[in-house]
């Protein structure tokens, strides 16, 4: 059963070891000349102003707290589309419900301004 | 597990590798010469014959520039992040079948490296939304204002159109009743899915655009207001990794919506000549790319609140909307 994956696992393993090699052949053959200039983070030209690592808007947060709600009932959808054939419509009508739910969660976000920017 | 079998995986794998490698190169061509067209330019047709050899020149070049590693950045997720972004989209084509199983000297073969895992779907959710993880470390490691913002962005868009874009998979799920990529083209041997699910494969555009940050959602790269985004920070070879992830992923996305809406490498006397499933393959793919850089040459970029409003307020409710206008239908009809 499990074996099925493990063409995908030498994939993975030949994809990453490119990667590495991509990033060391840049190391090997670029020329390297550091100076304290040339090593501050790039803001158009101007001398770096603060810190380079702010705090996130909290609206972010919301985001993806969102997302993962959402994300989950992606998740109960998907096995229930396999099998939508067999399970008919108590199917139907109980991923209706489920659904609708998640829907009025969505409209309320919605209406609290959660998918607002401004 | 045999050394043959080992064998032959290994080489398949490099195939795949060498279709996105080959494809990146030639992509940043094609959509140069046809951007350029397209804005009454003639292109890059210097190196080379019709600028054949373009790629070659800039991967040397590429390759001898210096790699500049800021005073404030994080050394090791820095180096780690271009090879997170890079690896999704170097094995997302892993599960799409090139073509039926041939035969050839009397063997048969099977061209495809785990197109029958049964969870094919599944698994090109997950790898997709990988490269997040890449793009987020790389903002964040670069100690850069505007590469934090870039990848902060980048995170919330891309987290917001994956729910449509896994939304609009449910469709060729249902009616295939399986989410193996190899029962979904079956499925699609009398009638493409594209056919029965238009507002499915619309949505599906919509959000892998948007999930591959091409314009006109390029967002987090947007050059006027971010300097370029996550990526301000890399050059070199580095640079062009996260160049290879963004061209890689454009290549599979277009893999993708060809196998689940398209009938993958079906087209006419597939039975007779198996051998035409990889060309049929490779001209659907063709169009979607040319589909792609068209969009970016005619529409300008969205403003970051339209942006965000479109995929939860439009796009997740259609998709919903979907889901259940398909389910009723194959309930009630028998699909």
């Amino acid at each position: 059963m499990l074996a099925e994956y493990l063409p995908i696992v030498v994939l993975i393993v030949l994809a990453t070891g490119l990667a590495f090699i991509v990033v060391a052949l840049g190391h090997l053959f670029g020329p390297r000349k550091p100076n304290p200039v040339k090593a501050e983070p790039y803001e158009s030209g101007m001398r770096p102003y603060g810190p380079g690592r702010r705090r996130v808007s909290v609206h972010f947060y919301l985001i993806a707290v969102l997302f993962i709600l959402f994300d989950i009932e992606i998740v109960f959808i998907l096995p229930w589309a396999v099998v939508l054939r067999e399970i008919k419509m108590v199917g139907l009508i109980e991923m209706a419900v489920f659904i609708g739910v998640l829907l009025a969660g969505l409209i309320y976000a919605w209406k609290t301004g959660a998918l607002e920017w401004e | 597990m045999s050394l043959a079998l080992l064998i032959e995986w290994s080489l398949k794998s490099v195939v795949i590798i060498l279709v996105i490698l080959g494809g990146f190169a030639y992509l940043t061509l094609f959509e140069r010469r046809v951007l350029a067209r397209m804005q009454t330019r003639i292109g890059p047709n210097r190196a080379g014959p019709w600028g054949l050899l373009q790629p070659v020149a800039d991967g040397v070049k590429l390759i001898f520039n210096e790699e500049l590693i800021p005073a404030q950045a994080d050394k090791v997720l820095f180096l780690l992040a271009p090879v997170i972004t890079v690896v999704p989209a170097l094995i997302l084509l892993a599960v799409i079948p090139f073509g039926p199983e041939v035969t050839l000297f009397g063997r048969s073969y099977y061209l495809g490296l785990a197109s029958n895992v049964n969870v094919g779907v599944l698994y090109i959710l997950a790898v997709s939304s990988i490269a997040v993880y890449g793009i987020v470390i790389a903002g964040w490691a670069s100690g850069n204002k505007y590469a934090l913002l870039g990848g902060v962005r980048s995170t919330a868009q891309m987290v917001s159109y994956e729910l449509a874009l896994a939304l609009a998979f449910v469709g060729p799920i249902m009616l295939a009743g399986s989410m193996s990529v190899d029962a979904i083209i079956e499925g699609q041997r009398h009638l493409w899915y594209v056919i029965l699910q238009p507002l499915g494969f619309l949505i599906f555009l919509i959000a892998a655009v948007a999930e591959i940050n091409r314009a006109p959602f390029d967002m987090p790269e947007a050059e006027q207001e971010l300097v370029a985004g996550y990526h301000a920070e890399y050059s070199g070879m580095k640079f062009a990794l996260f160049f290879m992830a963004e061209y890689g992923k454009m290549i599979a996305v277009s893999f993708i919506a060809a196998t689940m809406f398209l009938g993958g490498y079906l087209g006419p006397f597939i039975d007779r000549w198996p051998l035409l499933g990889p060309i049929y393959l490779f001209i659907k793919v063709v169009a979607l790319l040319f589909f792609i850089v068209w969009l970016r040459a005619t529409f300008p970029r969205f403003r970051y609140d339209q942006l965000m409003a479109f995929g939860w307020k439009i796009l997740l409710p259609l998709g919903l909307l979907n889901v259940v206008v398909t389910g009723v239908i194959i309930v009630l009809v028998g699909g």
